[in-house]
């Protein structure tokens, strides 16, 4: 094994460099360049240790500069050039009045801008739902931990999990996809199956149940068309299975789906670590004052986590501007997914466009700025 | 919480339903992965994953008949068995018409002399007075019951046979190729300058931290072309020295973040009371910070980790993708596109994947948690 040989003399070069260098320019700067003797002893001390902090930062300093830093620089630097038979030639703002009239590009931030409110705000609320909830019962430590487990799972994994679900098979062959062996339970329309259709067999408590499962349906039917009366009325195309990644507009939402399912955990996780921070004093007031469980809920507890519901938020936002795999390995962009990270990567790596590619990185650099501004001055903040 | 008020066995009952629900809706997509990579192609496409788990009666594919004629008291006879499983048949029939016809055991009269008979174990006896060489042989309907059956072939397969030229188990070495050392190497570097960060003294501290606080949401995407450029300036090129020290550079922001978090967090007096007894600051880091550091450390390490090892981005751009060096991942986003029907191998291959970052999230739960919470609630 070559490679794992390799591999592990890389860790060991790299580790016992690191700690050669440390070690080594801790030596020459104490002994050699400002030894601690002689006349200017206390003096060499004290230089030393305003020389020191440098010497630890520097590794990590110039990884940083180099491997984050500078490419920003130089990315904008690339999208304002063309690249021409390896020639790198100053075209101004040619690259991004290019990308601007493509309609790729726009399909894409359209699609971004909706990723980027579903995305933070369903996991978001997916994740105070579960940590308010499991917080509240015994098994509650197991059923996070299920919850958080797609953490661990890759993008592509999850891709592929998903495209399970998705798949779609000719009708009349068994659906081995879950969603369309659920969407053909609805033959003839979904509430004529669900309360309908099944209501004639079965024994008399069955019947009942079923009766007050239709004045329950009833009533949630009523509120659904209130208020999406055109959802509610479309044709849809029941009994048919569907291709559910190629329906325009639409599949984007099942693409969110995954990255909805991976995020979730995350955000329970830390949504409900503030959940128990909360001041008990302030529930027990609450209570004595006769607040229901939903009022102490939304009223109570919601407003004084609203920090941690932001950075939760912000967090998720991040990653979605980066989402690239998801959409990559599913739809590769295609039928109207497109979105700015697998824009990018076509521009730069498929098309070999490294101006219109750094042009719309630059664009998702903009999207990010100001979480950026808004966490730097956070940050700032604290260390006062 | 307890101490919630009129706490109504009705609302606990509510409580417990939803959050199996969700349990249920965030279980279910993985499982239905799992149990489909123990499954043969055929099953999986003849029926949901979700009927694998139980004995399930169906009507059965028409199947042809199919075997060796003999001549038997001049008849011609073909015995053979309809299925490979151990399925039972409840009803078959002939026609599609009338595809439960017959119990198992009875004999259908097919005309022109000839007769068929299945019993319920899925043998069957097809007999014709005259010789059937040449001709096309009836068909038969059957509803079975077929227990559930897994196996362990796909994972074989995907594992020691090689698909379209690399087999999952070279991509699983190269994952881990990738990923070991660069989780490895950043933690050394990120702790010295964390430490520096958090105790030690010297203008311009407060704009480093806030420039690394900054570099946290900077996307890579932004670093690909200039860092593609500059190693090839420098001879590196494609391949493991290039993702390990672009790796070593994206982790950085968030393992300095981490470990200076924390780090801050500990006890002022034993660090003052070190530097009294006339430590230095490398001994300081490397006989009191650092092994008190471990629990940052090692959650640092666990993102890291999952990281790497779940990344397609940066081995697309830093790796080839030659056999010795395509990653699990890209390894999966290609069978997507040429096998994206064959379930069986995409779905043992997406769960040898997955399997090593399972492992390292169950046992090390604790840690991963404790890192989220230091890098996100401050």
């Amino acid at each position: 094994m070559d490679q794992a040989l390799m591999a592990l003399l890389t860790i060991v070069i790299g580790v016992g460099g690191c700690v050669g260098y440390f070690w080594a320019s801790n030596i020459v700067l104490d002994k050699v360049i400002f030894p601690a003797r002689g006349l200017e002893a206390g003096r060499n001390i004290s230089r030393a240790n305003m020389v020191r902090p440098w010497l630890f930062l520097f590794p990590a300093l110039a990884a940083l500069g180099l491997y984050l830093a500078y490419p920003v620089f130089a990315t904008a630097w690339l999208s304002l050039n063309r690249n021409e038979a390896g020639e790198l030639v100053f075209v101004g703002f040619e690259n991004y009045r290019q990308m601007f009239g493509e309609d790729k590009f726009w399909e894409s931030l359209r699609n971004n801008m909706v990723w980027l409110i579903v995305v933070p705000a369903m996991s978001t609320a997916f994740g105070l739902l579960a940590a308010q909830l499991t917080d509240r019962i015994k098994w509650g430590n197991i059923a996070k931990s299920l919850i958080f487990m797609p953490m661990a799972i890759s993008f592509v994994g999850a891709s592929v999990i998903w495209k399970l679900i998705y798949d779609t098979r000719e009708e009349g062959q068994a659906q081995i996809g879950l969603l369309n062996a659920i969407w053909l339970q609805f033959e003839g329309g979904i509430w004529s199956t669900v309360l309908v259709q099944d209501l004639a067999r079965g024994g008399a408590w069955i019947k009942l149940f079923r009766l007050i499962g239709i004045a329950v349906g009833a009533g949630l039917i009523y509120v659904a068309l209130s208020w999406a009366l055109g959802a509610a009325t479309a044709e849809l195309p029941y009994g048919k299975p569907q291709f559910w990644l190629q329906i325009p507009f639409w599949n984007n939402f099942f693409l969110m789906a995954v990255l909805i399912w991976l995020q979730t955990g995350f955000a329970m996780v830390i949504l409900s670590a503030a959940l128990r921070g909360v001041p008990e004093d302030t529930i027990e007031a609450a209570i004595i004052d006769g607040a229901n469980p939903f009022q102490i809920f939304f009223k109570v507890k919601v407003p004084q986590i609203m920090g941690t519901i932001v950075v939760v938020w912000t967090t998720i936002t991040i990653t979605v501007l980066k989402v690239f795999d998801i959409v990559r390995a599913m739809t590769g962009g295609q039928q109207e997914t497109q979105v700015l990270a697998n824009y990018m990567y076509d521009k730069l790596f498929v098309a070999v466009d490294w101006g219109v590619g750094s042009a719309s990185a630059m664009i998702i650099l903009l999207l990010v700025t100001p979480i950026l501004v808004w966490n730097v001055w956070n940050a700032r903040k604290e260390m006062r | 919480m307890d101490n919630i008020a009129g706490k109504k066995p009705a609302l606990t009952w509510a409580v417990h339903l939803s959050v199996g629900l969700l349990v249920l809706l965030w279980v279910i997509p993985t499982l239905g992965l799992l149990v489909s990579s123990f499954r043969s192609g055929d099953q999986i496409v003849s029926s949901g994953w979700w009927r694998a788990l139980f004995t399930q009666e169906q009507q059965m594919s028409p199947m042809r008949i199919e075997g060796e004629e003999v001549q038997k008291d001049g008849v011609f006879v073909i015995e053979g068995r309809l299925f490979a499983t151990a399925s039972t048949v409840s009803a078959w029939g002939t026609s599609s018409r009338e595809p439960a016809a017959y119990a198992p055991g009875e004999t259908a009269d097919l005309g022109d002399g000839q007769t068929l008979t299945v019993q319920a174990d899925g043998a069957f006896v097809f007999s014709s007075s005259a010789t059937t060489e040449g001709t096309r042989l009836p068909r038969v309907f059957t509803t079975a019951a077929t227990p559930p059956e897994f196996t362990t072939n796909n994972y074989n397969t995907v594992l020691f046979s090689p698909m379209a030229g690399q087999s999952i188990f070279q991509a699983f070495m190269n994952t881990a190729t990738v990923a070991i050392p660069a989780t490895i190497i950043p933690i050394l570097v990120a702790a010295f300058a964390a430490y520096a960060l958090a105790w030690m003294e010297f203008p311009g501290r407060a704009l480093l931290i806030a420039a690394i606080v900054g570099l946290l949401v900077v996307p890579l995407q932004l670093a690909l072309i200039p860092l593609l450029q500059i190693h090839n300036a420098i001879g590196i090129g494609k391949g493991y020295l290039g993702i390990w020290l672009a790796h070593t550079g994206f982790g950085l922001p968030l393992a300095i973040y981490l470990l200076r978090n924390y780090m801050v967090g500990l006890p002022r007096d034993i660090i003052e009371n070190a530097k009294v007894d006339g430590a230095t600051d490398f001994q300081i880091f490397t006989k009191i910070i650092l092994p008190l550091s471990f629990p940052a450390l090692a959650s640092f390490a666990i993102f890291q980790f999952l990281w790497t090892w779940n990344d397609l981005l940066v081995a697309l751009v830093f790796l080839g993708t030659s056999n010795d060096q395509q990653v699990l991942t890209g390894n999966i986003v290609n069978l997507m596109g040429s096998r994206g029907g064959d379930w069986e191998i995409l779905s043992a291959s997406a769960f040898v994947s997955i399997a090593v970052p399972l492992l390292v999230f169950f046992s090390m739960q604790r840690f991963l948690v404790r890192g989220l919470l230091a890098g996100s609630v401050k």
